[in-house]
């Protein structure tokens, strides 16, 4: 990831694919490995932990809209509403029947592929942006019906409060605690990702993106891989929305509106899209995004706004900045945050010599 | 059935046809810019609130006469669809379709997010000098409002189809519309089309947003009626003005008389449910709508 090539040698398909180009990508691989695992733990703060949790979250939400969006070309609208199934799925199998993490986290995994799979059925006769629309609708019937449905929301408030996921006999609650248990998915989440790009799944994936007839006629089954990728990606979002309730103890359907899928579009648009070290790069920018924006506005901003005045202006501008990102990369930089990263690779591949 | 169940329908009826020609208003921005450019607006509803809002920010300066509030709201409007077009949509001309749906929901978000920086939070009144009693209509009534959104989408669609059929920009557009390469060979500026397809969206969504507006209340929110738009046009399809018109009725109808049937077992709230599932049902049975143009293309 770091190292500087003196130069492209790779002769055979084995080697192009391989995860680490050359030895050294290992030890980089180790170096990374005691940061995350050692380092950061025992140096930051509690509130830096949690922004660390908040971004492992978001990396595995991310990864799955990048599988459906960058890699298999479909659009979906709706990945805030996957995540909400999955949150629901989980917080009420954790509370009725008491099932622990490891159990209503495949759970709510699964069931929001099942919806994933039906939202995705339009996309069999459809595509483009009548399968941005069919997606749209799907985010908006899935929140209609979790909030207006006791039985899935759990009342009033249509939030649920779970305990905190519990491993070896300890619950784990602080920050520190759960930054462990996140990594563990995020890291999960990478390593299968890069995993399934590699393998016929994936190449079947972006197959269908780049030219779908082109795919049918080598022999891909692009139904059946258009569906498997609204599967994939929706259990991801799942997934992604089951660490959400136990990262925050509640499921609540406000935090997977339809804001939260334009968020996770963002994030992997930003990011940029085919490209697990993209989603990565974005999910990191766009959650400290909004942090950032908070704490130059609490700042300056009170020289412009009242105190009552700021949480909208706050928010208000996060959602514009976000926009006005989107719309940026996508005329300027459409390939995101990885081309530029790659860019500056690639220029320092031959540096100082750059002739 | 009785007088009353009588009334009752009735009241229904005529409620969804004026809702239903007000959501044709809104829907006819939408049309006239994926008809000329091929490039659809997830950020319709956003015009329309940024039309209430300018034009409740300008009616609520002091003196300031609803004509002038009118004319500036629509100079704005049309300014912007140019500059929009300009800054945004071009150089995203011949790039994948998804990139032109995001850029458009990117625009979404920074239009709702600058929103209650520029105009502050609360709900803001815009206030038509036309009363609010409601105007009795043969058995039923209708609040003045509606019916002024009726009588301003009657006029914007007869505007719409007279400029479409007799006058040389429209039919230059429709060139531009059918085959965007022979219109270009014939001479016709696209690009100039382009433009002028966003602008008539921003006139579109000047009208919709002061209608709206003055129904609802002005914030935020107000975009959340742009989310009823992709209903009316799946099902009239997404290139017809006459599609957006029948469709619109269609929604109208159907969520009113759903609601007003349905509501009462199940807790309200059906109005934001069912036209989407009326969509998604029209996606997979007859996804290019009831007057939509059939393309030709293998998924």
């Amino acid at each position: 990831m770091f190292h500087r090539e003196a130069g492209v040698f790779k002769t055979t398909y084995a080697a192009d694919m391989a995860l680490y180009p050359l030895p050294i990508a290992k030890w980089t691989m180790v170096v990374l490995a005691i940061l995350f695992v050692v380092v950061l733990p025992l140096v930051l703060h509690e509130y830096q932990l949690s922004i660390l949790n908040l971004i492992f979250i978001a990396i595995v939400g991310a990864l799955g809209l990048n599988i459906l969006v960058g890699y298999t070309g479909q659009i979906s609208l709706g990945h805030g509403a996957f995540m909400s199934v999955g949150a629901y799925t989980a917080a009420n199998l954790a509370v009725h029947l008491g099932l622990p993490f490891w159990l209503t986290l495949p759970a709510g995994g699964l069931m929001s592929a099942a919806i994933g799979v039906l939202v995705g059925m339009p996309s069999l006769r459809i595509k483009g942006l009548y399968l941005a629309i069919a997606t749209l609708a799907g985010q908006l019937i899935i929140e209609w019906t979790i909030n207006h449905v006791p039985a899935i929301s759990g009342g009033a408030q249509a939030s649920i409060q779970i305990d905190r996921p519990t491993l070896f006999g300890y619950v784990l609650k602080s920050q520190a605690q759960l930054y462990f248990f996140l990594l563990f998915f995020a890291v999960l989440a990478i390593v299968v990702t890069l995993n399934l790009m590699r393998s016929r799944i994936g190449r079947a994936f972006v197959a269908v993106r780049d030219q779908d007839i082109a795919a049918e006629i080598i022999g891909i089954d692009i139904y059946r891989y258009k569906l498997l990728a609204f599967a994939i990606s929706s259990f991801y979002a799942g997934v992604c929305g089951v660490l959400y309730t136990y990262y925050f103890g509640i499921a609540n359907y406000e935090q997977f509106q339809l804001i939260v899928s334009i968020d996770y579009l963002a994030m992997i648009i930003i990011g940029g899209l085919g490209s697990v070290l993209g989603t990565i790069f974005g999910a990191i920018f766009v959650t400290m995004l909004p942090i950032l924006l908070r704490v130059v506005l609490e700042s300056a901003g009170s020289l412009f706004f009242s105190d009552s005045e700021l949480a909208n202006v706050i928010s208000g501008t996060r959602l514009a900045v976000f926009g006005a990102l989107i719309i940026v990369f996508l005329i300027v930089e459409p390939e995101g945050l990885n081309r530029l990263w790659r860019n500056i690779r690639s220029y320092f591949r031959v540096w100082p010599f750059s002739y | 059935m009785t007088g009353e169940d009588l009334g009752f329908l009735l009241s229904l009826l005529m409620n969804g046809v004026s809702i239903g020609m007000m959501y044709s208003l809104i829907a006819l921005g939408f049309v006239l810019v994926y008809k000329a450019t091929d490039a659809i607006n997830f950020a319709q509803g956003e015009f329309v609130m940024m039309a209430g809002l300018i034009a409740s920010a300008i009616l609520a300066i002091d003196g300031a006469p609803l004509i002038a509030a009118l004319v500036a709201t629509f100079a704005i409007m049309i300014g912007f669809g140019f500059a929009l077009e300009r800054v945004v949509l071009r150089p995203l001309l011949g790039r994948p379709v998804v990139a032109v749906i995001m850029a458009t929901i990117g625009l979404a978000a920074v239009l709702r997010g600058l929103a209650p920086v520029v105009f502050g939070g609360e709900t803001r009144p815009l206030t038509l000098p036309i009363g609010d009693d409601p105007i009795s209509l043969g058995p039923t009534s209708l609040p003045p409002i509606q019916l002024l959104g009726i009588v301003v989408t009657i006029v914007f669609f007869a505007a719409f189809s007279w400029f479409f059929k007799k006058s040389r920009m429209g039919v230059a557009m429709r060139a531009v519309a059918d085959n965007q390469q022979v219109a270009q060979a014939m001479g016709i500026n696209v690009e100039r089309y382009f433009a002028l397809a966003w602008a008539m969206a921003g006139i579109v969504s000047a009208a919709g947003g002061i209608v709206w507006g003055s129904m609802l209340g002005v914030d935020v929110h107000l975009a959340l009626v742009g989310l009823k738009v992709f209903p009316v046009v799946i099902l009239g399809g997404l290139d017809s003005v006459g599609g957006a018109l029948v469709g619109g009725l269609i929604i109208g109808i159907v969520e009113n008389l759903v609601a007003g049937y349905i509501d009462p077992y199940v807790g309200g709230g059906t109005k934001d449910f069912v036209p989407y599932v009326l969509m998604i049902l029209v996606l997979m049975v007859k996804p290019y709508g009831i007057f939509g143009k059939r393309r030709i293309e293998r998924v």
